[in-house]
């Protein structure tokens, strides 16, 4: 993997000098945000995450001083390139439906010799510290870039999995009535000038699921799935959605298997 | 109140033949719905101003949930707007306009009751995430209708100052599973501010208006 931080870093100027442009008419805004974007693809900070999740994938770690090498993502002990693109999956050794966080946990538990609470701390990084786990995120999603989306629902437990996480996306609660549902269930629908993503039809979920885990160059962060659901939660008025929780895979799930037959195009970047 | 016409609806609402993914034996609609409710107030926890109980659903959110996605029964739908009116509390001094500055403001604040906010304020309504207002606030969303010059089109009556103020206080009443919050019912947004906001949308002189 080659790295150009310089290249990487011309996003993140691009981002402050064209920030600003609210200028004429909706038109004309719209059409600035669109060039702003246009011009964030040119170059991606996330590749610094994917080399660090690579690098630090490799190093022995832990107490029992192992690398994550054996980790099993759902095809065999070893394999990364394109297990993202099949989870969150069943797995027999922990009889749990998990997503790739919450894999990547366990791997760090038996593999590691790390306590759960050790492996699961500090999950989303911040201005102080870089979260190990984005990085881990950002490498191994990034060995399924351009590899279609087949999240399967063979086992009892992915299909009781989806069913779930659907009816949690409509779930509504909190102080404001929210659902997931609220911003995400119809086309073509904005809040402010954020477009919405309608995450109950195809093309929809396609577009969205297969553009995370992203750099977000307002947060100067690569952000991870699980930080996708836990912000929106915070949004919605909810409680705080706990890391790797059962609600978080059960949404994963369903999210990401309505995303199947999408090439996979992650880590993006977004504003 | 109309709690048990609510629950028995939503019983029914439940019964609905659920759509089975390849497995003789899949658990009813009603058990997944249950088994979700049970799910998600195991994967939360508290944050700040944001207790558990934002998680148990009241009747409106119950029913409102089991039909998103269907059709909604309009007797289902009446009982829901009725129920959500006579919950309405009008304002005591009988005035319901206040002042459309103030009410821009409220329009404008996003902040408000999400677990990083500061439980003292402010809290604002946030209309402009979902509505078109004035017309020189570019940014705007597009999940509501637009709202401007709504007093202009509608006309400047008793009625309609009575209408916008129901509907900001509690949505529910009007619009059955509307997506709308229902700003007074739950404590969102003071009886000050709901008249505050109704000047916005009801005042000649509010930009809404122009």
């Amino acid at each position: 993997m080659v790295v150009e931080p310089r290249r990487a870093l011309k996003g993140a100027v691009l981002g402050l000098v064209l920030v600003a442009p609210l200028v004429l008419g909706q038109g004309s805004t719209v059409d600035e945000i669109a060039k702003y974007r246009a011009a964030l693809q040119d170059g991606n900070p996330a590749e610094l995450w994917e080399a660090r999740g690579a690098d630090l994938w490799l190093q022995k770690r832990g107490p029992k001083n192992a690398s994550l090498e054996q980790c099993d993502l759902g095809l065999g002990a070893g394999v990364v390139k394109g297990a993202y693109a099949q989870l969150p999956r069943y797995f027999a050794d922990a009889d749990r439906v998990m997503d790739l966080e919450t894999r990547i946990v366990w791997c760090m538990v038996t593999l590691q010799g790390y306590t759960e609470a050790d492996a699961m701390k500090g999950p989303f990084g911040g201005p102080d510290r870089k979260a190990d786990m984005e990085a881990y995120v950002a490498f191994v999603t990034s060995e399924s870039r351009g590899i279609k989306m087949n999240v399967a629902l063979r086992h009892p437990k992915e299909q009781e999995a989806y069913r779930l996480g659907e009816k949690m996306f409509y779930f509504r609660g909190g102080t404001h009535d929210f659902a997931c549902a609220t911003c995400h269930g119809e086309d073509a629908k904005r809040i402010r000038l954020q477009d919405l993503p309608n995450l109950t039809q195809t093309q929809g979920a396609q577009k969205a699921y297969t553009t995370w885990p992203a750099y977000r160059v307002s947060q100067g962060e690569l952000r991870s799935f699980q930080w996708r659901l836990n912000d929106c939660f915070r949004q919605q008025r909810f409680p705080e959605l706990v890391f790797t929780s059962d609600a978080s895979i059960a949404l994963t799930m369903f999210l990401a298997h309505n995303a199947n037959g999408a090439a996979f195009d992650a880590p993006a970047i977004k504003r | 109140m109309q709690r048990r016409q609510l629950s028995r609806a939503l019983a029914a609402a439940m019964a609905a033949p659920a759509i089975l993914i390849g497995c003789v034996t899949s658990p009813s609609d009603a058990e997944v719905a249950a088994k979700a409710a049970t799910v998600l107030k195991a994967s939360f926890r508290e944050q700040g101003q944001a207790r558990l109980d934002r998680l148990v659903q009241d009747d409106t959110q119950q029913t409102c949930s089991a039909y998103t996605g269907k059709a909604l029964p309009k007797d289902i739908a009446a009982q829901i707007e009725n129920a959500n009116l006579a919950m309405i509390k009008w304002p005591a001094d009988g005035k319901l306009v206040g002042d459309w500055k103030n009410g821009e403001k409220i329009a404008q604040e996003g902040r408000g009751m999400q677990y990083s906010d500061d439980p003292k304020g402010p809290v604002g309504a946030n209309c402009y995430a979902c509505h078109q207002l004035a017309p020189q606030e570019l940014s705007y969303g597009t999940i509501g209708p637009s709202l401007y010059q709504f007093g202009k089109l509608r006309g400047y009556t008793d009625e309609n100052r009575k209408y916008a103020y129901g509907k900001v206080y509690n949505a529910e009443g009007y619009s059955a599973c509307t997506n709308m919050p229902r700003f007074g019912h739950k404590g969102i947004l003071t009886e000050q501010q709901i008249k505050d906001v109704v000047a916005l949308l009801m005042d000649p002189d509010s930009p809404v208006n122009k």
